[in-house]
């Protein structure tokens, strides 16, 4: 039986305890704030800065000497062919690296031998990886301080992201599909194709905007391998001018991008070049953000028929 | 070869679809299956009981290779021969495929794949390479209507298959299975997941289905043993203790562990 003295020293043992409830959500809403605070107080100075300074010519217009006439034209345009070379080869190879590490490849030392290699792989500062593209596709290959070389060492740089990326989604279908399609029949590659790839079709397309997120703001690896700081032409558009450019010159072209455009900007004394760089860092978050809500409606809708 | 199960002959008029002789199987360094021997009736049921971790899921997985897919697993002595053809179904040189293309399944949890009913019924029928759109349509008819589902998704066929109920999704997955014309169809304890109103219906079909197909199925209920099938298996820490027609298994086992266990004194 019960008595109401015991009761009592129940429940100043519960107010005792849950003390201990409020003081950790205190903390945890703090240590929140200072991620979320610190984000929103940069991103605003950097918008108040530089949206007023975001007009068409600013980005119909090649860099200047003078900042009121200068543009991230040639900046754009880089970034947008640089994440486009790197998507076409970061992709392909990554998507099959996955499927073949989880599908194909024999489980033994060898095989963990490259997995743990991958995680760590994604781990390397992209400095590293820039020195290693300096040498293997600037100088080796001869591609140059071009477009493509800018491409392929991003491509190398998001290619463990993908790879996991596509691994986790591979192992987030259930066994029971997996044993489902084998047991109708099905060969490895028909269970791949039919099954495997169509249904972590919306995590690996996360993973790789992921990847590609990361890949738009990179500067040091770019820098390395001898991106222009200075550039007013853009590259050959295929079959225009005189003479006429070929289908894929413009990959063999000198760039720049968006982040060198900004680093290059805030290194100059004047302060307008300054709101230069905070309007062009706008722009390269946005480009990011877009990415990211891309990211979100399209797995939402390519997990909308999927339910196991 | 003779079959060392206490069962001197089949039943008049059965005939063999496939002997399991002899099989040893090992998980790794476990031992999961000692010497397993029992003959399988063709258009018959029989059935697989003992209690969990007998060994009674590993030696259906054993039928249609499905221990191929994982690294570390060995049919190590002993084969399944498969009549008429005399096929030994484990032997390395026989495609794992072929055989499942042979022999089909239905698992524990209905498991549809993420696409319309149609697409799941046809996915058999894909992969072996039917592209005839009128006579896939057929096929998928007759195995819907096989496995007790056309009336209920006849109008509705492009959609999805996961959006049936349970026991719809499992008569969708046996449609699956019998869309391709198999010789054998498993179960592995397919009404576990199952209310008992989905069961009943389930063992309904598995009764009708036998006209056509031999039945193998595992089942840790004992009266689903009793009321569905023909012949009956009792499995044991990887061992068959005993095999007999269903009737004298339940009614007089010769075995003092068989009765020990289908009267509930143990398992």
């Amino acid at each position: 039986m019960l008595k109401a003295a015991d009761l009592g020293a129940i429940r100043a043992i519960i107010t005792r305890a849950k003390r201990w409830d409020l003081f950790f959500a205190v903390l945890g809403l703090l240590s929140l704030m200072v991620g979320v605070l610190t984000f929103t107080v940069l991103f605003l100075d950097m918008a108040i800065q530089g949206v007023p300074r975001l007009s068409l010519d600013f980005f119909t217009n090649f860099p200047s000497r003078r900042a009121e006439n200068a543009g991230i034209l040639s900046a754009w345009v880089g970034t947008i062919l640089v994440m486009l070379v790197t998507a076409l080869a970061a992709v392909p190879l990554g998507v099959a690296a996955g499927v073949y590490l989880e599908e194909y490849a024999p489980k033994n030392w060898i095989t963990d031998i490259i997995e743990i290699n991958i995680s760590n792989l994604a781990g390397i500062p992209s400095i590293v990886y820039g020195l290693l593209a300096l040498g293997l596709f600037v100088y080796y290959f001869g591609f140059g301080q071009s477009i493509l070389s800018a491409g392929l060492t991003l491509a190398l740089l998001i290619l463990p992201v993908i790879i996991v990326a596509t691994r986790e989604s591979i192992r987030a279908i259930p066994q029971s599909i997996h044993e489902g399609s084998y047991a109708c029949g099905a060969t490895t590659w028909q269970t791949v194709s039919d099954h495997i790839l169509p249904y972590s079709s919306a995590g690996i397309l996360t993973g790789v905007i992921i990847g590609m997120a990361r890949a738009i703001g990179e500067t040091a690896p770019i820098i390395t391998i001898g991106a222009l700081t200075f550039i007013a032409f853009l590259p050959p558009m295929p079959f225009a001018g005189d003479p006429a450019a070929g289908m894929f010159e413009w990959i063999f072209a000198p760039f720049t991008v968006m982040p060198i455009q900004m680093f290059n900007w805030t290194s100059r004394p004047e302060a307008a070049f300054t709101v230069n760089a905070a309007a062009a860092g706008f722009v390269l978050v946005f480009m990011t953000l877009a990415m990211n809500g891309l990211a979100i409606y399209l797995r939402y809708h390519l997990r909308k028929n999927i339910k196991w | 070869m003779q079959i060392q199960t206490g069962l001197e002959a089949g039943v008049e008029g059965t005939v063999l679809k496939a002997e399991v002789r002899d099989l040893d199987f090992h998980y790794g360094a476990f031992h999961a299956l000692k010497r397993v021997s029992m003959p399988i009736y063709d258009r018959r049921v029989t059935a697989l009981i003992g209690p969990s971790g007998c060994g009674k899921s590993t030696l259906l997985r054993c039928f249609n290779r499905m221990h191929d897919l994982y690294p570390g697993n060995r049919y190590s002595g002993g084969g399944i021969v498969f009549h008429p053809d005399n096929t030994n179904l484990l032997a390395p040189e026989v495609d794992p495929i072929e055989v499942r293309m042979r022999i089909s399944m239905v698992f524990q949890k209905p498991n549809p794949f993420p696409k319309s009913i149609y697409e799941n019924v046809a996915y058999s029928l894909r992969v072996r390479g039917m592209r005839n759109k009128n006579e896939l349509d057929d096929r998928v008819e007759s195995a819907l209507k096989g496995a007790a589902l056309w009336n209920e998704v006849s109008d509705r066929l492009k959609e999805l298959g996961a959006n049936l109920s349970g026991g719809q999704q499992q008569r969708l997955c046996i449609a699956r299975a019998l869309a391709s014309d198999p010789e054998i169809i498993l179960f592995d304890e397919p009404t576990s997941a199952l209310d008992p109103i989905a069961t009943a219906s389930i063992e309904e079909l598995v009764t009708e289905l036998k006209e056509k197909v031999t039945i193998l199925i595992v089942t840790h209920n004992m009266q689903q043993a009793a009321r569905i099938s023909d012949y009956t298996a009792y499995m044991y820490l990887g061992e068959m203790v005993e095999f007999g027609v269903t009737d004298q298994i339940f009614i007089k086992p010769t075995k003092k562990a068989t009765e020990d266990y289908i009267t509930g004194r143990f398992g």
